[in-house]
């Protein structure tokens, strides 16, 4: 399915046409563009099936996919669609001891790394001295697995692609991106604290703009400006990888409550204080080295999350062009103190679908998809910084933003259905 | 399983401390809301799954009356939102114990989201597990835990439930 091409007012990414967030059939040609081909996608951290035999049901794009754990410890992932007639059928969320996935429809069975291994009266019934029915002599159950993804490990986040094809997980996030990865994901053991779903009314691109965006958090989240974690004039540095797709916002506490340009935005408040400090109990953990906070934006699919002592994973899953759901999983690591895991938890209050600072940005992404709808014809503005795509040390720019139209751009005006990369 | 026995007077005291609380919530008073707490509480709404599964994760999380006042201040000056009503519809306490820790009961609570513009819509629906101690000033919720069957949430969640 090819999308009509639409025209970008700037000739570079510094003006974005509101079609890249309402017309479905650009939507279509991006699921297969950016979810299906050519990239990876994140399905999970490996402490969600850290045994034999226990699955989760994910997503990869708009497709149902289950992440299992076979008998030899090997991870799998592979479609929700059974070979025979396309039952999507695991309906449970997640599970452990499974010995095999079956499709209740017509009991096809499955090994737990997707491979068919029984038919139910496959070689017909005997009647009469005579078999009847069954399937075909040359029937193969090799040939009828379920549709495989592949799978790539790495600090014990898992991502899958539909792709074969697709280049290594390290290839695809580039040397930048993979040092602050390596950061978070060191290969201590995440611990699994829990999770939080929300669906935002917004085309998904506005999730991945929103923490390729350093400009709204000093301003929005009156928290952030306030309590210096967050605020236009912290020690700062912008990161991409060559693609310019995957970001990293990299920011430094500090300045809290101080006067300066940034204080006089109307959101800051220099009289807030919180009743209960413990909102704010931050203790700096070795890894984190000089940074408080490092916002990872994986195009297409996740964020990764450290805002102090509150670490998480964001998937991101598109339904439609006007929707998706976006889920939170909070994790922790084997090494930390009760009392590390309870300021985790704190700290998680900020942050979510009821945060004292993300449900903002679902509510803003929110009416901008409601603008966008009303006014399909017209383009935002995404200038602050200049209108090229490079790194910064500061965040009063939209370079990421432009970096990210950029590459999109690329793959989606190319002639070939594969991606760029 | 018996019920355990609970004076008329009490029964009443509690049955009244529910139906004022979704009355506070409702009412866009945030004000109201802490004073329905002890100092100490504890007060989480945390998705069923989490619950279940015994992950700590909860989406809110407070452990003080102070953090209530907290998170009132901040629906009221901090928290940019698209504004709306909301309603409770709150079940009769089951009463589990009674003993030296307080009341232990649950009530199942359905509440409906209208916006401005908008349809009313189901918003949040689960169920509250409480302890309720007696204090100078009445009945008042040490722990109060909405457990939510409605895990998918419509974007956000701003007031308290």
């Amino acid at each position: 399915m090819s999308a009509e091409p639409i025209a970008w007012p700037a000739g570079d990414t510094s003006r974005i046409p509101f079609a890249v967030y309402t017309d479905e059939a650009l939507h279509r040609q991006e699921l297969e563009r950016f979810f299906y081909r050519g990239h990876w996608c994140y399905v999970g951290l490996e402490a969600e099936v850290p045994n034999p035999g226990d699955f989760k049901r994910t997503v990869v794009g708009e497709r149902s996919v289950i992440l299992s754990r076979a008998a030899d410890g090997t991870l799998h992932c592979f479609e929700n669609v059974c070979a025979h007639r396309g039952m999507q059928f695991c309906r449970k969320r997640h599970g452990s001891g499974v010995k095999e996935f079956v499709c209740p429809y017509h009991q096809w069975s499955y090994t737990l790394s997707g491979e068919l291994q029984g038919v139910p009266l496959r070689r017909g019934v005997r009647q009469d001295g005579q078999v009847k029915g069954g399937m075909p002599a040359d029937f193969n159950t090799k040939d009828h697995g379920l549709t495989q993804l592949k799978v790539a490990t790495r600090g014990g986040v898992v991502f899958a692609s539909f792709d074969h094809d697709v280049e290594p997980l390290e290839d695809y996030l580039g040397p930048t991106i993979l040092a602050y990865f390596d950061r978070l994901f060191n290969g201590r053991t995440l611990t699994l604290l829990g999770y939080n779903r929300q669906r935002i009314p917004g085309n998904w691109k506005l999730m991945q703009e929103n923490i390729k965006d350093p400009y709204h958090p000093g301003l929005l989240h009156t928290w952030f400006v306030t309590f210096g974690l967050w605020r236009a004039d912290n020690k700062a540095a912008l990161k991409m990888d060559a693609h310019h797709r995957h970001a990293a916002m990299i920011s430094t506490r500090g300045n809290a409550g101080k006067q300066s340009d940034v204080s006089q935005v109307s959101s800051f408040k220099s009289s807030m204080a919180l009743e209960d400090p413990r909102f704010l109990d931050i203790v700096h953990e070795d890894w984190w080295g000089e940074p408080t906070a490092v916002m990872t934006t994986i195009f297409p699919s996740v964020i990764f999350q450290q805002q102090v002592n509150s670490v998480s994973t964001r998937h991101i899953q598109p339904d439609g062009h006007g929707h998706f759901d976006f889920v939170w999983t909070h994790f922790g690591f084997a090494d930390d103190t009760p009392e590390m895991t309870a300021r985790r938890l704190r700290q998680a209050n900020l942050f979510g679908p009821a945060g004292f600072v993300s449900a903002d940005d679902g509510e803003a992404i929110e009416l901008s998809q409601c603008g966008f709808e009303q006014k399909p014809g017209h383009r935002a503005l995404a200038e602050l910084g200049g209108r090229g795509v490079e790194e910064t040390d500061h965040m009063v720019t939209e370079t990421l933003i432009r970096g990210m139209y950029d590459y999109w751009r690329k793959v989606m005006e190319s002639d070939a259905s594969g991606a760029a990369a | 399983m018996s019920t355990p026995a609970l004076d008329f007077a009490t029964w009443q005291a509690l049955v009244q401390l529910h139906a004022d609380y979704a009355a506070a919530v409702d009412s866009g008073d945030w004000d109201l809301w802490p004073t329905f707490f002890t100092e100490e509480c504890v007060y989480k709404l945390q998705p069923r799954e989490n619950h279940e599964r015994g992950f700590p994760l909860a989406t809110l999380s407070f452990d003080s009356q102070a953090s209530l006042r907290d998170r009132v201040y901040g629906i009221r000056e901090t928290l940019f939102h698209d504004p709306y009503y909301q309603r409770h519809v709150v079940g009769a306490p089951a009463i589990r114990s009674v003993g030296d820790d307080g009341i232990r009961c649950e009530s199942h609570y359905a509440v409906f989201r209208t916006k401005l513009d908008g349809l009313s819509t189901v918003f949040n629906v689960g169920r509250y597990l409480d302890r309720v101690v007696q204090t100078p000033g009445g009945l008042k919720f040490a722990e109060r835990l909405a457990i939510y069957d409605s895990e998918m949430i419509p974007n956000s969640i701003i007031y308290p439930i």
